[in-house]
């Protein structure tokens, strides 16, 4: 019982750190005005540092509570769509390259950021009915490592620090 | 043996990388070879199809938008190609925007919500 409540508000906390994430950077100016859709992606820190920290499994509660309070507080329907299916492609490749123990948390983080914008753009092209958008995804993979190697090496360090303090 | 591991695994993102930028070049490529020519210019404000050209046209024109008609954007065809010569807008990608000639591709003045798209139209 009392690792239970120790686990629920060590998520509760990282829960409210993601948001704020997530938060930060709906408020911060676009990174690349031309192409819509590039972002780092800060939130997924905590994703992958959960991932390492505890598993899969509290890694998506985590990362699903935060993409529904966005998307109230900030969001719509559609934004509520594209997060997901970003969210869903991206937690599931980094729960099995995590599980193969053959990359490190950056190249995981690599994958997970890659396939965030994969899901993403299969989304624009199903709603938008148009094959073209497709195109993006090679802009967007490359963006997507770039992002996906920043963010692993944030979440190493959000694991080592959550670590030292006994979080 | 730990930091052998850990080497090992530094060395296989490497070749995750290389495989992800590989596989977005080898997109790259198939997606300008499979690029057909475009024979139609139409120019969208907000949305709705406003004007439409051929891209055999050579012509020069002001795209006026605006409410009070301030924002102008000089389009022009010529020799095949699409581009925008100038603009008032403030960020001026438009006008960066290389020259476009196939099917599908467009320049997108955002300011001024302005779609320019070549299209294949039989």
């Amino acid at each position: 019982m009392k690792i239970e409540t120790k686990k629920i508000t060590v998520l509760a906390l990282f829960s409210a750190v993601a948001i704020i994430f997530s938060y930060i950077e709906a408020i911060l100016p676009p990174i690349w005005s031309a192409i819509p859709g590039i972002k780092v992606g800060l939130s997924n820190i905590v994703t992958v540092a959960l991932l390492y920290k505890f598993s899969l499994k509290e890694a998506a509660i985590v990362a699903f509570i935060r993409i529904i309070i966005i998307a109230l507080l900030f969001g719509n329907v559609m934004t509520l769509i594209y997060s997901i299916a970003g969210f869903v492609l991206s937690v599931t490749i980094m729960a099995i390259l995590k599980r193969t123990s053959l990359f490190s948390t950056v190249g995981v983080s690599i994958a997970g950021g890659v396939f965030h914008n994969l899901g993403q753009i299969i989304v624009a092209m199903i709603l938008l009915q148009t094959k073209e958008i497709g195109y993006y995804m090679i802009v967007l993979a490359i963006t997507g490592t770039v992002a996906g190697i920043l963010i692993g090496i944030a979440g190493n360090l959000m694991l080592k620090y959550s670590n030292k303090l006994r979080i | 043996m730990l930091k052998s591991d850990s080497l090992k695994k530094v060395k296989n993102d490497l070749i995750l990388v290389c495989v992800i930028l590989s596989l977005s070049l080898v997109g790259f490529i198939i997606f300008k070879l499979t690029m057909k020519d475009g024979n139609l210019v139409s120019v969208s404000i907000n949305g709705d199809e406003k004007y439409k050209y051929s891209i055999t046209d050579n012509l020069e024109t002001d795209i006026i938008t605006g409410d009070d008609d301030e924002n102008t954007n000089t389009l022009v065809i010529k020799d095949g190609e699409v581009y925008i010569k100038s603009a008032n807008c403030p960020d001026k990608i438009c006008v960066g925007h290389r020259p476009i000639s196939k099917d599908g591709e467009t320049i997108v003045c955002l300011p001024h919500k302005i779609v320019v798209s070549v299209t294949e139209e039989k």
